[in-house]
C-alpha cells in the first residue's frame, strides 16, 4: 500500500535525525487555547496551520499542543509561545499572523509585541 | 458549533483529561434508517453518580479557569436540536460512554467537517493517548488506530508533525473512498 509506504519512509528520514535531536529547537512549545471557547473562534484551523507551516519550513521538532481554556474567553483563539521557559500569550490570533509568529518569534526569538495580548489595537 | 467533528474535538478532551490510555470514536451512518450516530468511549477515571447527574449542566465544570462548562452540553443540544437523544454513562474507574445519535437528514444536522484535523488535534496532546477511529456508512467501513501506526513508527513519536501530516491525509483519503464506495 502506497500510503504506508510513505509513513515508513517518513520513520526512516526521521531515524536518520535522530543524531542531530537536541538543539534549540526541541525546547520550543506551541500551545494553542483548545477549550470551548477556542474552538467555537475558530481555533482548530489556526493550530492546523501552525502545524502546516512547521513542517513546511522543517521545523519539526517545535512541539505544537493543545491546552486547556485559560480564562480569556473573550480574546480567542490564544496561542502561547513558550521558549525556554518564557511565555508568551498572543490573542485574537488569525490565520494572517501565524507566518509572522513563527519567522519573527519561533525563528527570530523575538515576539511580535502588536500581536500580544493586551497590545494589539 | 458548525461541524460535528467540532464537537468530537471538545468532548474527547474531556476524555483525555480524565486520563484515558484509549479512546474509540465510533461513527455510524445509515442511510436507509436516516441516523448518524457517533459513540466516544473512553477508559479514564469515569465520573460518580453524582458528577454524572450534573455533566450536562452548561453551569457545571471541573476547570478552575471558568464557572461554566460547554462542550458536553452543546453536544447534547445538537443532538436533540437534530430530532435525535443523548446519553452518558459511566463508571469510575472504568471510564465513560457518550452516545449522541442523530436524524442524519435533518437540516440542523451539521456536517461531520474535518475529523482528520480533530484526531490530529487529540494525537498532539501531551498525554498520548491512543485513538480508535471508526466510519461506517451504510455497512462499509474505514478504521484509523494510533497502535497500528505506532508499530510501524518503531521509536519515532506519533507527534512527529510529517508523521502528523501522513495521518491527517490518510484519514482524509480514507473517508473519501469510504464516500465513493457508498456511491457506487
Amino acid at each position: 500500500m502506497k500510503s504506508l509506504d510513505d509513513l515508513k519512509k517518513i520513520r526512516e528520514a526521521a531515524q536518520h535525525k535522530v543524531i542531530m535531536r537536541g538543539g534549540t529547537l526541541d525546547s520550543i512549545k506551541i500551545l494553542v487555547g483548545m477549550g470551548t471557547c477556542g474552538i467555537n473562534a475558530g481555533a482548530r484551523p489556526i493550530m492546523t496551520k501552525f502545524v502546516e507551516e512547521l513542517a513546511k519550513r522543517n521545523l519539526i521538532t517545535v512541539t505544537v499542543a493543545p491546552i486547556d481554556c485559560t480564562g480569556n474567553c473573550d480574546n480567542t483563539p490564544i496561542v502561547k509561545v513558550v521558549i525556554d521557559k518564557k511565555e508568551t500569550t498572543y490573542g485574537n490570533v488569525t490565520e494572517k499572523m501565524i507566518a509572522k509568529i513563527i519567522k519573527e518569534h519561533v525563528e527570530g526569538g523575538k515576539p511580535v509585541q502588536d500581536y500580544v495580548l493586551g497590545n494589539k489595537k | 458549533m458548525n461541524e460535528l467533528s467540532l464537537h468530537i474535538l471538545d468532548v474527547v478532551q474531556n476524555s483525555i483529561k480524565a486520563k484515558a490510555t484509549l479512546v474509540e470514536i465510533i461513527i455510524d451512518e445509515n442511510k436507509i434508517q436516516d441516523t448518524y450516530s457517533i459513540t466516544l468511549t473512553d477508559n479514564g477515571y469515569g465520573m460518580s453518580e453524582e458528577m454524572l447527574a450534573k455533566v450536562t449542566d452548561p453551569f457545571f465544570t471541573t476547570r478552575t479557569t471558568r464557572d461554566v462548562g460547554l462542550g458536553v452540553s452543546l453536544f447534547k443540544m445538537a443532538a436533540e436540536l437534530s430530532d435525535g437523544s443523548f446519553k452518558i454513562s459511566s463508571k469510575l474507574n472504568e471510564g465513560t460512554i457518550v452516545e449522541a445519535l442523530f436524524k442524519r437528514s435533518h437540516v440542523n444536522r451539521v456536517p461531520l467537517g474535518a475529523i482528520e484535523e480533530t484526531i490530529a488535534i487529540l494525537i498532539l496532546n501531551s498525554i498520548g493517548t491512543d485513538i480508535y477511529y471508526k466510519h461506517t456508512i451504510d455497512g462499509n467501513n474505514y478504521t484509523f488506530d494510533t497502535r497500528e501506526v505506532k508499530e510501524i513508527l518503531e521509536d519515532i513519536p506519533l507527534t512527529d508533525l510529517n508523521v502528523i501530516m501522513w495521518i491527517k491525509n490518510n484519514i482524509k483519503d480514507g473517508l473519501k473512498t469510504l464516500k465513493e464506495e457508498d456511491q457506487e
